[in-house]
């Protein structure tokens, strides 16, 4: 792939003061079975060049789906001519500084290759799911589905840039639904598609697995059967799976500086933070850390090199509850002037580059698990995200979970159903006053982030310790 | 345009005709082609963020054999030799797996012999002529949104014989109106064919709204309002019939929020009626099995469900009959019948409470129970006495579709408006949503 790329910028007839090929194949499967019977056996290949070209401070970019020279050759030149047609109107102009000579290779962490299974053993182990997830009559749907994905993208450009990555990630899901007459309650495995990460087989093969399917399909039934969440204003215990939604939707997405600057407004919105907050803002308790780390190994949203050729590199967002920097790529904080991270990112070789999270963590604290529940005489323990919802400028939320604990007189007791909590973001993360520790430290991550136009939906990844919020609104369902 | 289309056409034809040859007795199979050629231009602050052009396509091959059936997903680029090669690539690596698969009891093989071919041209925007005829009326604004626009094709043939073909070439300008307190306006411009009058008009019609936002905003404490819902806030809540609720698989696997309305046991108001209506012809009436749907299907008539959708899967597993639904029974093209509240009668029938224009990121709070939750966003009013007084901070809802479509429904409007789908996730969509307004009481509105 090297020399046809680099072969392809040299034959170019294209005047640009910069140009970039970034070329991606993938070859993702999905199997999926309901009730035991397959629904979907699928396997899609994607492949194509996305080429940037520089004019006067102006990029313009085309993509193909054909890797042929010539088909190369006239997508630049439709690259110039919008780079040519936009150049008086163009809203920052940009150098080729912010597109850096960068050489390098990342490969995710692999013990046991996707291969290693065959479809008819992937489909045998969805079924197996299915029947250990059906633990009563009243368990009306039972699903289970793997997902398997190779991608690699090689970025080739003028200024000598030479990055090869290669991405081999896994996803699993399972889940029942329970019903007794009107009532119908559902339980996963830690939340929709919340099991995704980088690595082979390995990352199925995990101690206690069926066990686990099989507390799912039971918790489902034990739903039906549970108290209503109260109505009341109360400690509010997250589970890691949970903070994994809390994190993406209230810290994420509100840091993005492209956000900030106003790109996504007509879609997914602004933020309440603005760039005069870095390094001012309180954004929560003293005891809110978090970091941008595409270093993690396994977790879902880890990288060498952004799509713009940004290497990656562990940053704080947030240190000791006040802000330090955006995710901004390069482009973002040359047009913002603040601190950002290498977070230019696209979710195939057909989108451009923006401004995206990666791995966005919490950083673990020193209280174990039986030592948060100890301390609350008052309160509700939430897992496993259900439904979620926040405004544009990510400041009033309303998030619901599939299953929670009464917490009374420092002890889980009662299971209840429909718990729901809401609150605006800064109050929210000031009510933090416990954080679990790294034994509670747990990493999810999933492919379904939204953003941009033209839309992308990309994979990421969010780590979490147990943590205790005080003095929140929680709720039940509807009637 | 013609010159491309023909050329992909026939590299596609030619792909089905081998296909065709190349299969065995035993086996059937399905083909499905996406392609597009687009341009995507985004602005903010009426000034060009990100341009550029995207050549996509792929095929989609599914083939069934023994009660067994895998698919596979490759490029298509028009190059027929090319092409080829990657169909029968997959055909080999569908033979070799499909045999050690489970048996699936509800495959439905393709059969019939539908038969289409729609093409729409147009009289788009050139690519080079994008930016400046759109910024050109926005220069004084605060303009943000994106373009979209280009050729789209739709294909499909299987081993019985079906085979449909649909292009078309549409434009999609979806755009917000910012001013400084970060208050806007949305709007949207759709087609097959560029008028620079009708887009002038629209973006006055949206400086007038403009104004409107320049006062102090209210800030309302939660309770329950009477709301009006302008057509793209009913839009969006329609929108959340295709997740989870119209499926009959949805229904028969607990899966709905009209399972409760598919029971009888809760009605919406007899002022509420939903249709299928593929007489707009903005969208492919084929499916995934080539399948033809009516030209019109009736979904709730007069507040009771009278047709979920079917598709042929579902209905061999629950003894159903299909009606020509999508493989995820969703909505394709919708329609909400109006109803009688005139558009001069909005402000006074409102009286007191609030004007949505828009709703953003909904979600089931509660599905089972039809609860939905969201904000309102862009363009909304408070109203006393039928008069906008302000606009307002934006608030969260939470509410069920069997209240506001229910025992609180007072009216829709006399007449509807055409929400243009501007999803580009994976590929630029088609179509859009036929609704009216509607007045609510006593919407709920939580924080």
């Amino acid at each position: 792939m090297w020399s046809e790329l680099k072969k392809a910028i040299a034959s170019f007839h294209i005047p640009a003061d910069w140009i970039g090929i970034r070329a991606v194949r993938e070859t993702a499967a999905n199997r999926y079975v309901r009730d035991g019977i397959p629904q979907a056996n699928g396997k899609s290949t994607t492949e194509g060049a996305m080429i940037e070209v520089l004019v006067n401070g102006c990029l313009g970019y085309a993509a193909t789906n054909s890797l042929e020279l010539e088909s190369l050759e006239s997508a630049a030149q439709i690259a110039y001519k919008q780079a040519l047609a936009a150049s008086k109107w163009w809203i920052y102009p940009f150098k080729e500084t912010e597109r850096p000579k960068v050489v390098g290779e990342y490969n995710s962490p692999l013990l046991e290759p996707l291969d290693t299974l065959s479809p008819g053993e992937i489909n045998d182990l969805l079924v197996r799911m299915c029947r250990t997830l059906k633990v009563h009559d009243k368990i009306v749907q039972t699903t289970a589905s793997i997902s398997t994905s190779e991608r690699e993208s090689w970025f080739v450009s003028s200024n000598g840039s030479e990055v090869y990555q290669k991405f081999i990630s896994l996803g699993t899901h399972y889940g029942a639904i329970a019903q007794d007459g009107a009532i119908v309650q559902q339980r996963t495995n830690n939340g929709w598609q919340a099991h995704c990460y980088q690595g082979g087989w390995e990352v199925l093969r995990q101690e206690h697995l069926w066990q686990r399917v099989q507390q799912v399909g039971e918790q489902a039934l034990e739903l039906l059967t549970a108290e209503e969440c109260p109505n009341t204003c109360t400690n509010l215990v997250l589970a890691p799976d949970q903070m994994m939604l809390q994190i993406h939707e209230s810290v994420g997405h509100p840091l993005e500086i492209d956000r900030i600057l106003g790109d996504e407004r007509n879609y997914a919105g602004g933020s309440f933070v603005s760039t005069q907050d870095f390094g001012q803002l309180v954004y929560g308790s003293p005891l809110m850390n978090i970091t941008f780390d595409p270093t993690v190994p396994g977790e879902y949203a880890s990288y060498g090199f952004d799509d713009t050729g940004a290497v990656a590199t562990r940053e704080f967002l947030i240190k000791e509850g006040v802000l330090q920097r955006g995710l901004g790529s390069l482009e973002s904080q040359a047009r913002a002037g603040v601190p950002g991270v290498a977070c230019a990112r696209a979710c195939s070789w057909n989108r451009p580059a923006i401004d995206r999270m990666a791995n966005l963590n919490l950083e673990p604290g020193n209280a174990t698990f039986p030592e948060i529940i100890s301390d609350i005489e008052h309160g509700v323990y939430m897992e496993s995200n259900r439904s979620w919802s926040i405004d544009d400028r990510r400041y009033k939320f309303q998030f619901g979970c599939e299953y929670a604990k009464l917490i009374e007189n420092g002890q889980l007791t009662k299971t209840l159903r429909n718990p729901n909590y809401r609150a605006t973001t800064p109050e929210f993360w000031h009510s933090l006053i416990k954080i679990g520790n790294q034994d509670s430290w747990q990493m999810y991550g999933t492919p379904y982030c939204g953003k941009g136009e033209p839309n992308q939906a990309i994979w990421v990844g969010h780590g979490s310790p147990v943590c205790v919020f005080a003095n929140v609104e929680v709720f039940g369902g509807g009637s | 345009m013609k010159q491309e289309l023909t050329a992909l056409e026939s590299s596609f034809n030619q792909l089905l005709e081998t296909l065709l040859i190349k299969k065995l007795e035993h086996e059937e199979f399905t083909l499905k082609l996406s392609s597009e050629q687009s341009q995507f231009t985004r602005f903010n602050h009426a000034k060009v963020r990100q341009t550029g052009c995207v050549a996509d396509g792929s095929i989609e091959l599914t083939l069934m054999a023994e009660q067994r059936s895998s698919s596979r997903q490759f490029p298509f680029t028009g190059n027929s030799e090319k092409d080829w090669q990657k169909a029968h690539q997959a055909l080999q690596e569908l033979r070799d797996e499909i045999t050690i698969l489970p048996i699936d009891p509800y495959l439905v093989l393709p059969s019939g012999n539908n038969t289409s071919r729609e093409v729409h041209h147009s009289n788009v925007l050139a690519q080079e002529d994008v930016v400046s005829s759109i910024l050109a009326e926005v220069t004084e604004l605060d303009f943000t949104g994106i373009y979209a626009g280009g050729i789209v094709i739709k294909a499909y043939g299987d081993s019985s014989g079906q085979k449909h073909w649909f292009a078309t070439d549409t434009f999609t300008l979806d755009y917000s109106l910012f001013i400084s307190s970060g208050k806007a306006v949305k709007g949207t411009f759709a087609g097959n064919n560029w008028d620079v009058a009708s887009y002038a008009a629209k973006i006055n019609e949206a400086k007038k709204q403009l104004n409107l936002l320049s006062h102090p905003a209210k800030e309302l404490p939660r309770g329950q309002y009477k709301t009006y819902f302008a057509p793209a806030a009913v839009a969006d809540l329609l929108q959340m019939l295709s997740w989870g609720a119209v499926s009959e698989a949805d229904i028969q696997q607990g899966n709905s929020a009209l399972a409760a309305l598919s029971r009888k046991e809760k009605q919406l108001s007899a002022k509420f009626s939903l249709k299928e209506n593929f007489q707009l012809g903005l969208v492919p009436r084929f499916n995934e099995l080539g399948e033809m749907a009516a030209p019109e299907l009736a979904i709730i008539e007069n507040g009771l469900l009278v047709n979920s959708l079917v598709n042929s899967r579902t209905a061999k597993e629950y003894q159903k009959t299909a009606n020509g639904a999508n493989s995820s029974e969703t909505l394709r093209t919708p329609e909400i019948s109006p109803g009688n509240l005139r558009f001069e009668q909005i402000l006074s029938n409102l009286d007191t409470g609030l004007y949505v224009s828009n709703l953003h990121y909904l979600n089931w709070s509660d599905r089972p129970t039809g609860r939905i939750t969201g904000m309102t966003r862009y363009a909304c009013f408070w109203v006393e006495n039928g008069e906008i007084v302000a606009p307002i901070e934006n608030l969260r809802f939470d509410d069920s579709l069997y209240r506001f479509w229910g025992e609180n429904l007072v009216d829709f409007t006399n007449f509807q408006e055409f929400i243009p789908e501007v999803d580009t996730y994976e590929n630029r969509k088609l179509g859009g949503s036929l609704v009216p307004g509607m007045l609510v009481n006593d919407f709920t509105y939580t924080l």
